[in-house]
């Protein structure tokens, strides 16, 4: 495990993180909450856990944003927080 | 709200970072989640089952219990989103869209009207227009048999390298919904119908559960693959192999028609006509 | 001094899963539209799903798939040269559940904007109260 780049992972899951939970679009929210997924599944790979992370890039980065797109799809883009 | 909710929320986050400071540290192998049994899965996986994949054989031989109502849970949360969202009723849209294909022309069609010239050469169109886009819907087109095939190599392929039924039945899902998200949903529809796709969820279920019940009439417990050496050559030990193969077909089978189940209601609000 | 500083680099990771478990249950507490709930919820998930992970993790070791498995050449394995698979596995199928019950919320939320025609939790409740 290369801790610097563990480091670095880490700082930007938490800015997605709270970006995906700030941004006053829902769209906007939904990308935010897979480029988390994303992240989130390149450390699984840095920890070796290769599994998860095929699972984690399948489903979060891939399925789960889909179903957020049709939630927003058939809803509202607009939030006020 | 906002303030109570910010105290909790840090005073949860003071307790757990408290909890830490008696945490072994971080990528300790003498840690006491890595003593007990794992050492035993990684030991003796290739002894007992043939399978070099650690995870693969933990997931569905040594914890197959497990791993069955995990797939009984996706499979309910299929029937749940159906419950919730299907509607039976059909309402007739008051002005139908359709596209001519060779002049690339748009027409919109009144109520009990008809097209007088032949329909084959027109495609409906969803009522909330999305341009046409040839460049994306080719390159889908030829995409998707390979990423089909990928799913299928991801399952098959489980024992060796990383992949399962969970992974390959996802991207075997995702293929579908995304010749759904290129095209439109009635395209996908045609190709995966809504019988099939809430077929393909509890018949999952029902290998999984079926490989385990073949077990117990073979006189061995259930989900104990080694009875399955008097149906299948290569004894006890690769018959441990191919029952965890039999198994991740199964898990393949309900995570792909789940998730295409699920997409199919929320992209379309459960009316199956138009979506995404 | 020192002390501290190994205290720090040692569980740092750890410090910032339960940053991430404080985003998801800030998001869930307090923020008022049902969608950034569910995103809320997903966050929370997947910090719990990598505190897991975190504690198969070995110095030194390789990913769970053993080595040379099926040539002559095979040895007896050495449990210290593996990643623990247990963790991995129970987390494995609580995504998979997880993408599930993402899909079953989403459609609640999308069954109340339809009753509603809001996601506004503050809202929402207004309508309730004031018939």
């Amino acid at each position: 495990m290369i801790w610097q780049l563990d480091l670095l992972i880490l700082t930007l899951v938490v800015f997605c993180g709270i970006g995906a939970i700030m941004i006053r679009d829902l769209l906007g929210a939904a990308i935010l909450f897979g480029a988390y997924s994303f992240m989130m599944c390149l450390l699984w790979t840095i920890m070796g856990a290769v599994d998860v992370a095929f699972t984690e890039a399948s489903v979060g980065a891939g399925v789960s944003t889909v179903f957020f797109v049709a939630a927003v799809y058939h809803t509202t883009r607009r939030t006020k927080d | 709200m906002k303030t109570l909710g910010l105290i909790i929320v840090v005073l949860v986050g003071a307790v757990l970072v408290y909890a830490t400071v008696d945490f072994p540290p971080f990528g300790d192998p003498a840690s006491p989640a890595s003593l007990h049994v794992s050492p035993r899965y990684i030991e003796k996986t290739v002894e007992e089952t043939a399978v070099p994949n650690a995870v693969t054989s933990v997931l569905a031989d040594y914890r197959g219990f497990d791993t069955m109502f995990e797939t009984t849970v996706i499979f309910s949360a299929g029937v749940a989103c159906f419950l919730l969202l299907r509607v039976s009723r059909r309402r007739p849209p008051a002005s139908r869209q359709y596209r001519h294909r060779l002049t690339g022309l748009t027409f919109r069609v009144k109520d009990g009207r008809e097209i007088s010239l032949p329909l084959r050469d027109f495609e409906p169109l969803d009522s909330i227009w999305t341009p046409h886009d040839f460049i994306i819907e080719k390159v889908c087109r030829y995409l998707i048999p390979f990423i089909q095939l990928f799913g299928l190599y991801v399952i098959a392929h489980g024992h060796e390298s990383p992949g399962g039924g969970f992974q390959g039945g996802v991207i075997l899902g995702a293929s579908i919904i995304l010749l759904s998200v290129s095209h439109n949903l009635r395209t996908a529809l045609q190709r995966m119908g809504e019988k099939a796709s809430a077929l393909f969820s509890p018949f999952g279920v029902l290998i999984y559960a079926g490989t385990g019940a073949l077990c117990l009439v073979l006189g061995y417990n259930f989900l104990d693959y080694q009875a399955l050496a008097a149906l299948l050559p290569g004894g006890p030990i690769m018959a441990r192999s191919h029952g965890i193969f039999l198994v991740e077909v199964g898990v393949g089978m309900a995570v792909m028609g789940t998730m295409v189940w699920i997409f199919k209601n929320l992209a379309s609000l459960g009316r199956y006509d138009e979506g995404l | 001094m020192e002390e501290f500083l190994r205290l720090i680099i040692g569980k740092y990771n750890y410090w910032i899963y339960i940053t991430l478990m404080m985003i998801g249950l800030y998001a869930m507490i307090a923020k008022n539209n049902l969608v950034k709930k569910i995103v809320g919820m997903n966050i929370f998930q997947t910090a719990i799903i990598l505190f897991y992970i975190s504690t198969g993790v070995k110095k030194g070791a390789t990913i769970p798939i053993i080595e040379h498995s099926h040539d002559a050449a095979h040895q007896a394995v050495r449990a210290a040269d593996y990643i623990n698979p247990l963790p991995h596995v129970l987390m494995l199928t609580a995504i998979v559940v997880s993408v599930a019950t993402l899909g079953v919320a989403l459609a609640v939320a999308i069954k109340v904007y339809h009753r509603y025609l809001t996601l506004e939790e503050d809202e929402i409740l207004k309508q309730i109260r004031e018939p």
